[in-house]
């Protein structure tokens, strides 16, 4: 299975990455723009997508500062 | 008094902390594919970007066959000290609490700061008095410190809070102006700057040599 996993920083927790984008877009014309964050975007094929979750747990997020999703997207 | 000081592919500070090392007692360097710690009474993991920092700062080398190892050694009192990237890594490993996320500035920031003792008795600090100042280079751009704030408190509660930023020298948006935490027992230790970096007056301070000091302090 294909799948993608969505990593985000957990709410409350600074993000000065999205900050720093949302003082930019209305420089730039686009008004109107909240609540920017940026993560990261895993995808990967896995044979069993039992294991994702542990995954997740283990390596592709720090639960402590992260929140995942996990988004299969069908057939690899 | 041995000391190991870890290589990973990235590491960059592994050779300084050798010297440090080296002024206190014996330094070997430990390659992250090993499984053997080599007899050492303590183990430094230097600073640097392990396995190219992919992922998240220390994510990968948490894993490496090394730390298996290193785990074991401190779980029994063993002493660690983990150094910029090596505290990430121990952060990592859950073998010391919270996390490090990219400075607020998000820039590369390299100076000299001034670090306060908050606590003399672990096995980092003990040449050191409560209140002493650290004259100590930190270079790097993941060193906010955060944990939740109930842990917070209770690291504070627990005398964990090792190093604070002098006032006026924090940069990187860590909690509580938090430089370096222990885990309770206090034979593991992670810091942001670099004792390593500090421990000849030509090279402008020798404050960091305190450290490796108080480490060989244990050992005899």
């Amino acid at each position: 299975m294909r799948a993608r996993v969505l990593i985000r920083p957990k709410a409350g927790i600074l993000d000065p990455q999205g900050q720093a984008v949302e003082r930019v877009l209305p420089a730039l014309g686009f008004e109107g723009v909240r609540n920017v964050h940026i993560g990261r975007l895993v995808e990967l094929d896995v044979e069993d997508p039992a294991h994702l979750p542990a995954m997740c747990e283990q390596l592709l997020a720090n639960p402590l500062v992260e929140d995942y999703e996990i988004v299969g997207t069908g057939e690899a | 008094m041995k000391f190991g000081v870890i290589q990973f592919p990235g590491s960059c500070d592994e050779r300084d902390a050798l010297a440090a090392a080296a002024r206190v007692g014996d330094a070997v360097l430990l390659w992250h594919r090993d499984r053997d710690l080599r007899g050492v009474d303590a183990v430094i993991v230097p600073g640097g970007f392990s396995y190219g920092d992919y992922l998240r700062a220390g994510a990968l080398a948490r894993f490496s066959p090394i730390m298996v190892e290193v785990e074991r050694f401190a779980r029994h009192g063993g002493l660690v000290l983990g150094i910029c990237n090596g505290f990430q890594v121990l952060c990592e490993a859950a073998l010391l609490p919270g996390a490090l996320l990219p400075n607020t500035s998000l820039r590369f920031v390299c100076r000299q700061v001034d670090l306060i003792v908050v606590n003399a008795h672990t096995s980092w600090t003990g040449a050191c008095a409560r209140g002493d100042r650290l004259s100590i280079p930190a270079k790097h751009q993941t060193g906010r410190y955060w944990a939740p704030d109930p842990v917070l408190d209770e690291l504070e509660a627990n005398d964990q809070v090792v190093l604070r930023y002098a006032t006026g020298n924090g940069f990187n948006g860590s909690s509580r102006d938090i430089a370096g935490v222990c885990n309770k027992a206090g034979n593991v230790l992670g810091l942001m700057p670099h004792p390593e970096h500090a421990v000849d007056p030509l090279t402008g301070s020798a404050d960091g040599l305190r450290l490796f000091e108080s480490a060989a302090l244990i050992a005899a």
